[in-house]
């Protein structure tokens, strides 16, 4: 057995479901769509603003806006890709085939990450250029300082938003379990952090929170984040390891079913 | 060949499986037999490696599962539960574990070609019926053309014709010098079957026999015979030497005696007889009797101590 025949199956697998469709064409469609609506909106705002949020105006940012609901998609993605073998009772014939866990765990993530970040990319670039599109003079162009860093950025964050649920999900099993703690973490739990004074501090060392700092052009005022934006990326990208090594363990030690 | 060794399974205070050592050879037809929850689901899957026994062995060919090359091209295995993604096709769930194993694609269209499923292989499992969806788990079991399979309880859902199939194809990959081990709660099904048979009740080893063996121990063969001058009756039979058994209802059991016999000696005394006639009783009957005693020890008995003597008990009353 070589982890390449894996890869090959896992790839088989996540190709011949439809789920794997639907989740991600509703993440590209929710995202971008989102984003050219709230470009749009911002663009006919911003004659009433205030010179100091004219300051702090971040066109590139904008056109990620629809990223917030776009990733509860990239959730439901990479949590299915994994809970699916529980939920079917496929796992015992995948294990059967690939009794080294570990290989099997990391082909499957191997794969789907791959699907999930060549999304993601044309996801981010599409949003990035359809928004500043709509926000007309107001515009960032993709030669400008720190743009290109934010859409590659906006990308990788997808990315690593979906590779996350994967960890989770292998660690909880229950699609619905899974679901029923990652959407409302990332929609409400998340967002109410981040806006509380007392919580702030806590807030943006969440992964969504740290993460999205990448696609951040101009910092907003007072900003005393105390990561750039790699380090909030990186800061990321350390949960999504820690969801995954929980998920290794748990699976090297589990019964399968 | 697959080797047991003590193999032991608990979940909490509760053991599903207890110490099972046997050994399952090739060529035969061997059937694992026990009541529902007996331990036979939790014992294949430890076989596979999927489940982590608490203590003892399993090695396959004599290597442990995890340790095999390709394993589908070692051991195939069919289990109770469907495990497949009711959105994929047929063809994809076979495909997907071939190229895990290195198996060419060519094979995925002879095995469900074998499984008589290739009209449907671009369906989506959700659409399938009970018996084609342990059709489809029989072709991933053949996928890797394995030298030893794993049935768990095969004929369950299929139709008098897919159960006549099973039990052909089974015939033939023991006939092909394979090792087939295959699980049922059903005496009459192994009977018709298995060559070799497993018993277990409560996860503890019963017996390890072949089915000829199991059949002359188990299978006791009397004469019944009824008659309205019973007294009369029992005293010919008495004075030739033969020991009848009343059996409650009037009538009377003989056993080791020919119905013939006990109709010549009747006749040659002038007796009524309203029945004479041979019994067997069943494997059924054998199984049930063999089973129930351990269903009884978990109804009354809390002391494993108990349980060490009553399999004791049996293990010497076969040897």
């Amino acid at each position: 057995m070589t982890a390449a025949q894996v890869v090959r199956s896992e790839w088989t697998k996540i190709r011949s479901v439809a789920s794997t469709v639907w989740t991600l064409s509703l993440a590209v469609v929710v995202t971008i769509a989102l984003g050219m609506l709230i470009a749009a909106l911002s663009r006919s705002e911003f004659d009433s603003m205030s010179s100091r949020d004219r300051l702090a105006f971040d066109p590139t940012f904008i056109s990620f806006a629809g990223m917030s609901l776009g990733q509860l998609a990239m959730i439901v993605f990479g949590v299915l890709v994994v809970s699916n073998e529980y939920s079917t009772g496929m796992i015992r014939a995948s294990l059967a085939a690939v009794p080294q866990r570990g290989t099997f765990l990391f082909s499957k993530l191997a794969v789907a990450t791959a699907l999930a970040l060549v999304v993601s990319l044309a996801t981010s670039f599409a949003a990035f250029f359809l928004g500043q599109a709509m926000l007309g003079e107001h515009r960032a162009s993709i030669g400008d300082d720190g743009v290109l860093r934010a859409v590659i950025g906006g990308g990788l964050y997808m990315t690593l938003i979906a590779l996350f649920s994967m960890g989770v999900a292998a660690m909880l099993r229950s699609p619905m379990l899974s679901l029923g703690i990652l959407m409302p973490f990332f929609f409400l739990i998340s967002n109410i952090l981040g806006n509380v004074d007392a919580t702030k501090k806590i807030g943006r060392f969440l992964p969504d929170q740290a993460g999205s700092k990448i696609m951040q052009v101009v910092p907003p005022l007072d900003d005393d984040t105390p990561y750039g934006p790699w380090g909030g990326l990186g800061i990321m990208a350390l949960w999504v390891v820690a969801a995954l090594i929980g998920g290794h363990v748990l699976l090297k030690r589990r019964d399968a079913q | 060949m697959i080797e047991l060794e003590g193999l032991t399974k608990r979940y909490g205070e509760k053991v599903a499986v207890n110490n099972l050592t046997f050994a399952v050879r090739p060529g035969i037809v061997t059937g694992f037999l026990g009541p529902n929850g007996a331990g036979k689901s939790t014992t294949m899957r430890m076989i596979l490696g999927l489940d982590r026994p608490t203590a003892g062995d399993v090695r396959i060919d004599g290597t442990h599962y995890d340790r095999l090359k390709d394993p589908l091209t070692s051991i195939g295995a069919l289990l109770e539960a469907k495990g497949v993604h009711p959105g994929r096709s047929a063809y994809h769930h076979l495909l997907c574990l071939a190229q895990s194993n290195g198996i060419p694609a060519r094979r995925v269209h002879e095995v469900l070609d074998t499984v008589g499923l290739s009209a449907v292989a671009r369906k989506k499992a959700k659409g399938f019926s009970l018996g084609m969806g342990q059709r489809l788990g029989i072709a991933a079991a053949l996928l890797g053309d394995p030298r030893i399979l794993m049935f768990d309880e095969p004929v369950n859902g299929l139709d008098p014709e897919g159960i006549h199939w099973i039990r052909t194809l089974m015939k033939s990959l023991a006939a092909q010098g394979r090792t087939v081990f295959v699980s049922s709660h059903l005496m009459s099904e192994m009977a018709l079957t298995a060559d070799h048979l497993v018993v277990i009740g409560q996860g503890r080893l019963l017996a390890d026999t072949s089915m000829a063996e199991f059949i002359q121990r188990n299978s006791r063969s009397y004469v019944r015979v009824r008659s309205p001058e019973r007294e009369r009756l029992l005293d010919v039979l008495h004075g030739a030497g033969i020991t009848a058994v009343e059996n409650g209802n009037g009538t009377l059991e003989v056993d080791g005696s020919k119905a013939e016999h006990i109709g010549e000696l009747a006749a040659r005394h002038q007796l009524v007889l309203h029945e004479l006639s041979p019994q067997q009783a069943s494997l059924e009957e054998a199984f049930m009797r063999l089973t129930a005693e351990s269903v009884e020890y978990h109804a009354h008995s809390d002391t494993p101590a108990s349980a060490e003597r009553w399999g004791d008990g049996w293990k010497e009353g076969r040897a």
